[in-house]
């Protein structure tokens, strides 16, 4: 083996050096992990899809107004379902129908985005950073630490998900999408602590940062130089399907009627609303049903494609 | 074996005295007062209040009242009883818990075995159409939240095909309990799937997979013993950390189908401020979640030769 490599090396390395002086950023670039699953992103139909609608939900949650000039809040029971049936169905005068309180279910499926989104990312962007520096705390220093580091998250684990968040949630006797946000994130980034911890103890092992250690470098510059974007890549991976699943838990927890609430605008709000009504008209329910399902879609599908690209072993 | 066996279980002591007093300070932190909720909006004097709380012992500093709790289940298999109703939450427990254990025994069931076929058919085909059906078909899954799959069941199969009662019955038999069932367990389904399929499509490359082969074993040999017992590692640590998700999700299932079970219970007990049974259900999950994750390390001894615990 050792025969194999001395002999491989300089062969391996051989074609690259002469191409180098000709466009030595793009040789660089090619050859770094980032550059070479940007590479495969670009061409991965998943990838295109999802950033797609992605970009049009952003969109739509920035500027709402743009998608729709109904007040989403204005109900006027002369539009009832019940009343005008016709309304309820597609294609009615105002696209997808009314709801029980004669308001329009599209404007509402438009200004819903918006909270749920927010919640999502949010949720997403504060369990990544607390799970990032816990996990990498816990696998660099590893020993008593990391025992009791992985301890403390063992108990943050143990606790249920989605029970934990709705005991949190009921601390608040005001709900808003800020209460949400820290429910979920308060049991969420035991997750990305597990992934980052596990990816650090890989990563530590690596020449670069013994050469790192060896020329002197502090601990500060080692971890977040060196550890860090090396074992960033399977934190992303789960944060951006985790992401599609906190969509899905704020609607969860605003249809159990313990997250958000009339008045805010949220995809979950109005499904728990259109649960009370389902026997007599389902299209209350179905819309919002399919706008979250395809959010959740989408960030699932990105997470997919990021993954594959990352790790090309997994094809 | 043994000693890795006994280091796991001390290790467990200071996770479920974590978890238990986590929640339980997550529970009495809430606002609100289950004694004074007894009296209604009138509400009473405050020295009879000041009376029922000490009664209660909830007048003691948190600790005081969090080791009471816990040495009261360890000690004497007391976990207290309702405020409001005044039954032992053991008799809520005891009335509740089977209920849920069917339900999400089916579901395991059905998430094993649909996502085991699922996943290996995927694996084998990687790359193929199989693969890219399934693939499609677990990801509309995962992406349809489980309250919403529940509404389509039900709207389907119940309203319009008419093919099941829209609420399960107070007997709660098998039959039953398979649709609720399903939806609670479908997500944990298309995840299986996707493990066993990642998981498979990865070793078939393995050298141990390819000496088998060398060695002239029956594909069938190849693939059900050698290939299988190494690629379900990552399958059975998912199962394992499973069962909290199955009783969360329960809360929602259970609510869809009017089931009578854990779910149920724990959302009343949250909505009504009582922090005993909450607290009391999530420490029996907690026992539950700790001894499935114990049992799954040392399943991976058994699946995979190369781990060996000292």
């Amino acid at each position: 083996m050792p025969d194999m490599t001395k002999t491989e090396t300089p062969a391996a390395e051989a074609p690259v050096a002469p191409a180098a002086p000709v466009d030595p950023k793009n040789a660089e670039k090619a050859r770094s992990l980032w550059g070479d699953a940007w590479a495969d992103l670009r061409r991965n139909p998943y990838f295109v899809v999802s950033s797609v609608l992605i970009l049009i939900l952003l969109t739509i949650s920035a500027f709402p107004s743009l998608f729709t000039s109904v007040d989403p809040t204005k109900g006027d029971l002369v539009n009832h379902f019940l009343s005008k049936p016709e309304l309820a169905k597609v294609g009615s005068p105002e696209w997808l129908g009314y709801d029980g309180q004669g308001r329009s279910v599209y404007a509402r499926l438009i200004y819903g985005t918006r909270a749920s989104i927010i919640v999502a990312v949010c949720v997403t962007l504060i369990v990544t950073v607390i799970g990032s520096l816990t996990g990498m705390i816990a696998g660099y220093f590893g020993g008593v630490t990391d025992a009791i580091m992985s301890r403390l998250t063992d108990i943050f684990f143990g606790i249920p998900f989605l029970l934990g968040s709705m005991v949190v949630l009921q601390a608040f006797t005001k709900r808003t999408v800020w209460t949400v946000v820290f429910a979920l994130a308060f049991l969420g980034w035991t997750q990305i602590n597990r992934v980052m911890r596990g990816a650090v103890i890989t990563v530590k092992q690596a020449d670069y940062v013994h050469a790192a250690k060896a020329l002197g470098a502090g601990t500060p510059r080692i971890l977040f130089r060196h550890i860090l974007p090396n074992a960033m890549a399977p934190v992303i991976v789960v944060s951006t399907i985790a992401l599609g699943g906190y969509v899905s838990a704020e609607a969860t927890l605003s249809y159990l009627g313990l997250g958000l609430a009339s008045p805010t605008i949220s995809w979950g709000v109005d499904i728990s609303a259109g649960a009370a009504q389902i026997r007599v008209a389902e299209h209350i329910l179905f819309y919002p049903s399919i706008m979250l399902s395809l959010t959740v879609l989408a960030f699932i599908m990105l997470g997919e494609a990021v993954r594959n690209a990352l790790d090309p072993k997994l094809r | 074996m043994g000693r890795y066996v006994a280091r796991r279980l001390l290790q467990m002591i200071p996770v479920f005295f974590g978890t238990t007093l986590l929640i339980f300070m997550m529970v009495y932190s809430l606002p609100g007062d289950p004694v004074a909720g007894l009296f209604g909006d009138k509400g009473t004097d405050p020295a009879t209040l000041a009376k029922l709380r000490h009664e209660y012992g909830l007048d003691l500093p948190i600790l005081q009242q969090y080791w009471n709790y816990i040495s009261n289940i360890l000690f004497h298999f007391d976990f207290g009883q309702q405020i409001r109703s005044g039954r032992e939450i053991t008799d809520v427990l005891g009335s509740a818990f089977p209920v849920t254990l069917r339900l999400a025994l089916l579901a395991f069931t059905i998430e094993i075995v649909l996502g085991l076929a699922l996943g290996i058919v995927a694996g084998l085909k990687a790359g193929k159409l199989a693969d890219n059906l399934i693939l499609v078909l677990t990801l509309l899954i995962i992406s349809v939240p489980v309250f919403v799959l529940g509404f389509i069941v039900k709207t389907v199969f119940a309203f319009q095909l008419g093919w099941i009662a829209p609420n399960v019955s107070n007997d709660e038999t098998w039959g039953e309990l398979i649709a609720p069932a399903i939806v609670l367990g479908s997500l944990s389904l298309a995840y299986v799937a996707r493990l066993t399929r990642t998981s498979m499509a990865e070793n078939l490359r393995a050298d141990y997979v390819r000496t088998a082969v060398a060695k002239g074993l029956p594909k069938r040999r190849v693939i059900g013993v050698h290939l299988m017992r190494n690629s379900m590692i990552p399958v059975v640590t998912f199962l394992g950390t499973d069962i909290g998700a199955l009783m969360g999700g329960a809360v929602v299932t259970e609510g869809i189908f009017n089931v009578k079970g854990v779910g149920g219970l724990i959302y009343e007990s949250i909505i009504r401020r009582e922090g005993l049974t909450v607290v009391g259900v999530v420490t029996v999950l907690v026992v539950v979640y700790l001894i499935a994750s114990l049992l799954v390390d040392l399943l991976y001894a058994v699946m995979d030769p190369r781990i060996r615990y000292a």
